[in-house]
């Protein structure tokens, strides 16, 4: 049992970050329907320049919260500034090409910016200065460390004030205008170029404080940490439904602890010696307290993503995508 | 494109090289490639191999060597292989052209085993002081040498002192699903289930990941005594952490992949007390007057590799004087046979080209520094202090024998 309750907690630590990044893929998509494959660059070059601050800012005398938070600071303002030069640059000129055009382009602005990245901060792996010290508390036979309450509740945070950004202000009215159709919301008077680019600098501005959630839960920055976690923030926006804000909140959430209890259960479900019916025709092999397993926590990617193709196939639209045709 | 560009700017230079040294012949010089990256992340640890060979070859020259009855002059080539087996290769055969008569290299095994089969062709002997895959010398080349361990000496080595120091009654082996990293693990499960220790199923990450907590979870409802990772330190790092984070108690040994200091920054407190192996022994238990020497000459300890690149050069030139021959098909054989007393004790060759009875060397972590607590020789475990006053005082008295060599 607390193994299990282990297991929910890395799960809801790991989903926490993936439903922050998902939201900057479904937000974009949301609005331009353009999936902006960069975005998970974006993270990692949060993670890279709070790394570069941290270092400069270790040895001050600095109190670490002040540190982190000056990182961040730091982090969210260079992150915004490549959210808009990408959709300034790269997207905006594209906006009336065929969608496959956008597409591509994202792909090669993911390409860009890592080897960018790898030029600034090297191929290294950069171990992330580990300046706030890491409490351990118990809790019904599950550890949870304080970078971990804290990396769920800024989320919990953070995704709020996106919600109430959303719905409850003039921005987010025209932000939904213009998701809903863009020519009318030009005629209402909103203004489509801003309303764009506003999303993509929220998106990035989110990014970056996942990217420095990223670098001090791992300890670990390098250059290509954004491919991975963009391919499943990307994955669990999918699965909630592309282009729902609440969708993306709740697929991160749900990979994160199906990727931890998968890693953690799979092995066990597999091993076909722990199978009554089985276990009898391999005798032989199963003698004693030998394991025949088939699928090791090796796995664990894997089966995030059967999990994501069943949801798909018997709910095409993801779990709280709507049912419209006309919007992929 | 950047390595496009690397890679023409290599062809060219092996061009002009190759018309270079149709010029000169018989002059007297000896060349003596040498190979390591001396650019990129571990281009550090080349020059350091490149500086052991470099001294070797120096020292030769000022005795005044003769070869058939002519004085000769020893050279040294030094090339940068970017530690990228394309490099490697390509540097390999502008060596070959360059007429070198024997190489030192390459530092990665990943580098040294598609260029072995260039030298092999050649007919060139090659000597690597660093690279530890175990392919390297099972490909059948007679010219192929090592004067290191090897990767499948090194799990036994780490197991064998964790059974017998730890005695842990259930271990769990973890692996990165790479060749290096399955394969040392393999040797580890192999070496504890022969000592009669349980060992829990495998548990497999990958080569980039970051998030063990899944697998350490579960790990610490197995309660294990201790945990063996096969894999480099940045996974090795994280794994670590979050296994102290999530309250696994366990001893936890690596093999040499995670044996750097790097370990402390990657894990922060959670590395004290990790143990790890390393192939060969660490520079600083070598030979005193290498060591002096080596200081005197390039103002720095040596950190790596070094004492055995430059036994690698100096049994070469060793195996020359004896066949009284630079002709590589001449002199050979007698490198094949050689037994030779150097910096890192004694040398000999098994009928593959693996050093015979070479040490590996266990370290753990502490305060910060990976520190070096014992050497496995023979399946015999020396502590450490021991070893190093073995190796002085074994060295000292033989010192007249090796300087008539």
């Amino acid at each position: 049992m607390d193994i299990f309750l282990q297991q929910l907690v890395n799960g809801l630590t790991l989903g926490a970050v993936y439903a922050v990044v998902a939201l900057g893929y479904t937000m974009v998509y949301g609005i331009i329907q353009l999936i902006n494959f960069a975005h998970g660059e974006v993270v990692m070059i949060g993670a890279m320049v709070a790394f570069t601050i941290i270092n400069a800012l270790a040895g001050s005398g600095l109190p670490p919260i002040v540190i982190v938070v000056i990182a961040t600071g730091c982090a969210i303002p260079v992150c915004m500034l490549v959210g808009y030069a990408m959709e300034r640059f790269a997207y905006r000129p594209l906006r009336r090409a065929p969608r496959l055009a956008p597409l591509i382009t994202a792909i090669g602005v993911s390409i860009i910016l890592q080897h960018l990245a790898m030029m600034v901060w090297s191929r290294n792996v950069l171990a992330f200065p580990q300046i706030i010290r890491t409490e351990t508390y118990m809790l019904a036979g599950a550890a949870i460390t304080n970078v971990q309450i804290v990396i769920i509740a800024i989320s919990i945070a953070m995704m709020a004030a996106l919600a109430w950004l959303v719905y409850g202000t003039r921005l987010g009215t025209a932000m939904r205008a213009t998701a809903q159709n863009p020519q009318v919301a030009g005629l209402m008077g909103v203004d489509i170029n801003a309303v764009i680019a506003s999303t993509f600098l929220i998106g990035a501005a989110l990014a970056a404080v996942a990217g420095v959630m990223v670098g001090s839960y791992y300890g670990v920055a390098q250059y290509t940490m954004g491919s991975l976690l963009g391919l499943k923030a990307f994955s669990a926006a999918v699965l909630g439904g592309i282009g729902n804000i609440p969708g993306a909140m709740v697929g991160g959430v749900l990979l994160g602890v199906v990727e931890a209890l998968g890693a953690g259960y799979i092995g066990n479900l597999s091993d076909l010696c722990r199978i009554p019916g089985i276990a009898s025709l391999l005798e032989e092999r199963c003698r004693g307290d030998a394991h025949f397993i088939l699928f090791g926590s090796n796995y664990q990617d894997v089966f995030a993503f059967f999990v994501l193709i069943l949801v798909l196939t018997l709910r095409p639209s993801g779990l709280l995508g709507e049912r419209v045709s006309d919007r992929a | 494109m950047e390595r496009k560009l690397i890679i023409t700017g290599v062809v060219a230079a092996v061009a002009s090289m190759a018309l270079a040294g149709c010029g000169k012949k018989d002059d007297g010089v000896i060349r003596i490639g040498h190979v390591a990256p001396l650019t990129g992340g571990i281009a550090h640890l080349g020059k350091d191999n490149e500086n052991g060979a470099r001294l070797a070859i120096e020292e030769a020259n000022a005795a005044k060597p003769t070869l058939g009855g002519k004085p000769v002059r020893f050279e040294i080539i030094a090339e940068d292989d970017q530690a990228d087996p394309k490099v490697g290769t390509t540097v390999a055969q502008k060596l070959v052209d360059a007429k070198v008569v024997g190489v030192v290299g390459h530092l990665n095994s990943g580098v040294s085993i598609p260029a072995s089969s260039i030298y092999n062709q050649a007919g060139i002997p090659v000597i690597s002081g660093s690279s530890t895959n175990p392919q390297l010398t099972e490909q059948g080349y007679k010219t192929q040498f090592r004067v290191v361990g090897r990767d499948d000496q090194q799990g036994p080595a780490v197991a064998s002192y964790l059974a017998a120091t730890r005695k842990p009654k259930v271990v769990a082996v973890v692996d990165d699903a790479t060749a290096y990293g399955e394969g040392l693990a393999n040797e580890v499960e192999k070496t504890l289930t022969a000592a009669g220790i349980k060992v829990l199923p495998r548990e497999k990450g990958d080569d980039k990941k970051t998030d063990w907590k899944a697998i350490v979870t579960k790990l610490r409802g197995e309660k294990p005594d201790a945990v063996f990772y096969g894999g480099m330190d940045a996974t090795a790092g994280p794994l670590l952490k979050q296994a102290r984070e999530l309250g696994l108690t366990a001893v936890f040994a690596f093999g040499d992949g995670a044996c750097t200091d790097k370990m402390k920054e990657l894990a922060g407190n959670a590395a004290e007390g990790l143990l790890c192996s390393q192939a060969g022994i660490p520079a600083q238990a070598a030979d005193k007057k290498f060591l002096d020497a080596y200081k005197a000459r390039f103002n720095v300890d040596p950190i790596l590799y070094a004492p055995f690149t430059y036994d690698a050069a100096n049994l070469l030139i060793a195996a020359m004087k004896k066949a009284d021959s630079a002709d590589p098909a001449k002199y050979l054989p007698d490198l094949a046979k050689i037994e030779y007393d150097g910096a890192t004790g004694h040398i000999a060759f098994d009928a593959k080209g693996d050093r015979k009875d070479a040490e590996m060397t266990i370290f753990t972590m502490k305060s910060g520094k990976i520190e070096p607590i014992a050497v496995i020789k023979s399946g015999r475990t020396i502590p450490f202090a021991e070893f190093t006053g073995a190796a002085a005082s074994a060295t000292a008295a033989p010192k007249p024998a090796t300087a008539k060599k």
